[in-house]
């Protein structure tokens, strides 16, 4: 392990535009819904502000949780970290290899195989061909496809699905693992034996960004909490201080409380 | 905004490092195209496997596969080659090979640029679940249309064959003229890809255009059918020259000196406003989708 991973976020804001149809009526409807939160940029159109000056720095060893409700901004900072949306002010750096899990299907294409599927992730990661037969083989056991590998997604039961897209987003180990809660939601039976899968991955990661609306999911897994509302950082702490702020009372033990993380 | 990203996934390549920085410079811009051209170019495996995967997901369950398009292609050519040399009163032998070429070629431009056209916006899912560099995409639709061309081609041969035209050594003349268009292919991709990912009006108005294009450029008719007063159609016609270079070595003939430099020059106004449009809509491009 190296050590030396880091994301820094400096006064980082993304801004949507919204483009398609952005007729006047459409525009007093989505500004009555979202109010307050939307602008108009230089050009005039008229834009969602999904994150505004948001600052943090994380080095190797840090867990942090993303909490907020719905729309706070958590996917568009992780799509952001993960470098798929560019922001229009302030600046992001990041030092080490980077995985970004963020829905369950990441880019699955359901129409093609198993096999397929495995292979274009493969290739996607620039690995060679012994390499490629092995993340088969280590996928195809995990998710316990059998014949199925030869068969289109489409096909799959929802239970298999889930043990794909999940056998397939653990088997590459990154350095800065990024993730919204969708892992975690398994079923309960999947997650006994997903959880080792998962906890080997996110320790062996140097620095977890994992977006999250279950508190105890993240009380467990982070050492640190950044609460976001409305696209701007509210709170920013240690997650018993952060949660009871953004809970509005304590968090209760986990294991106390008889729950799982699953 | 500056990014170094040699490979985001590779966990045993030595500390990757990602820069975003908002408020670029035309010379950061253009570092970046550069960098996702050449971060698409190291997953060429990846991309022709997608285009690949594109054909055989197209044709899956069907008995003859993508020989469907050889036969329709065929059908097409024979039916039509028979009827135009016959409504344009020309000689079968001379005609219906030139026909025969010119509408293989002339499918597999069209389509390039119409499927570049929707080289990003199809790919709405891969572009907003992991960081890939645009160009993938991009070589993504070349190579599923290359592979199409080379099934049209066996059309080619066959009525070669029939009317015995053997272009000979000449034929490694079009040489050149594909990797034009292996270029230009490209370069329209990436320009129209993501003009057309902002504008949704744009693929219907190129489709118009395209069809267009084909009744005014020499496809199903032979440039020396046309009469001096409408020569300035071939002059004005890049459409003209780009075809050329790679139909006149395969009919045993050479693409003379001046329509070589009206491709060249045409290539080189496509890839330079290509590389300015695409550098400036890079950074915009998955909020547009």
């Amino acid at each position: 392990m190296h050590g030396d991973s880091r994301v820094e976020v400096a006064g980082l804001s993304v801004f949507f535009p919204l483009y398609h149809g952005s007729s006047r009526s459409l525009k007093k409807t989505v500004l009555a819904a979202a109010a307050g939160r939307l602008a108009q940029d230089r050009k005039q159109r008229v834009v969602v502000e999904a994150l505004r000056d948001v600052s943090f720095t994380l080095r190797a060893g840090d867990r942090l949780g993303l909490v907020g409700g719905n729309g706070a901004g958590k996917t568009t900072l992780l799509r952001t970290i993960a470098g798929i949306y560019e922001p229009v002010m302030g600046r992001l750096e990041i030092v080490g290899s980077l995985h970004a899990l963020l829905d369950a299907n990441l880019g699955m294409n359901t129409d093609l195989t198993g096999r397929e599927n495995i292979l274009l992730r493969g290739l996607y990661s620039n690995l060679s061909r012994p390499e490629i037969a092995r993340l088969e083989e280590d996928v195809r056991e995990f998710a316990e496809l059998g014949d199925f590998m030869d068969l289109p997604v489409r096909i799959y039961s929802s239970g298999m699905v889930v043990r794909l897209g999940f056998a397939l987003a653990t088997a590459i180990r990154p350095r800065i693992l990024v993730m919204d809660e969708w892992l975690m939601a398994g079923d309960a039976s999947f997650m006994d034996k997903a959880r080792a899968r998962l906890e080997d991955m996110v320790s062996g990661a140097e620095i977890l960004v994992l977006a999250s609306h279950t508190a105890a999911i993240v009380k467990e897994w982070c050492d640190r909490v950044l609460w976001l509302d409305q696209g701007r950082v509210r709170d920013d702490g240690a997650p018993d201080q952060v949660l009871e702020r953004y809970l509005g009372h304590p968090v209760e033990d986990t294991k106390a409380a008889g729950m799982s993380v699953a | 905004m500056s990014i170094t990203l040699p490979d985001s996934l590779h966990p045993s390549s030595a500390s990757p490092r990602l820069v975003v920085q908002a408020g670029r410079t035309t010379r950061a811009r253009t570092f970046l195209l550069a960098q996702d051209v050449i971060d698409g170019t190291r997953l060429w495996r990846l991309a022709f496997t997608l285009g690949w995967l594109d054909i055989k997901l197209r044709y899956r369950g069907s008995v003859l596969g993508p020989f469907w398009l050889t036969l329709s292609t065929g059908a097409m050519v024979g039916a039509l080659g028979v009827l135009y040399s016959t409504l344009f009163k020309t000689n079968s032998t001379d005609y219906i090979p030139f026909f025969a070429l010119s509408q293989v070629l002339w499918t597999f431009v069209s389509v390039v640029i119409l499927e570049g056209c929707t080289c990003f916006t199809l790919s709405e899912s891969v572009i907003r679940s992991v960081r890939m560099p645009f160009f993938v995409h991009a070589i993504r639709s070349l190579v599923r249309n290359a592979l199409v061309l080379a099934h049209n081609v066996l059309v080619v041969v066959v009525v070669f064959a029939i009317y015995r035209i053997w272009p000979g050594w000449h034929a490694l003349l079009a040489l050149p003229g594909l990797v034009l268009w292996i270029i230009d292919g490209l370069a329209v991709s990436m320009l129209l890809g993501a003009v057309c990912a902002r504008y949704r009006d744009i693929p219907p108005i190129i489709a118009s255009l395209m069809t267009i294009a084909f009744f005014v450029t020499p496809v199903m008719w032979q440039p020396k059918q046309i009469g001096k007063s409408l020569n300035w159609l071939l002059a004005g016609n890049p459409f003209f020259d780009v075809l050329e270079v790679v139909r006149a070595p395969l009919l045993g003939t050479t693409a003379g000196s001046h329509i070589w430099i009206a491709a060249l020059v045409f290539s080189a106004v496509l890839c330079a406003t290509a590389w300015v449009g695409f550098a400036h809509a890079r950074a915009r491009i998955a909020f547009w989708i």
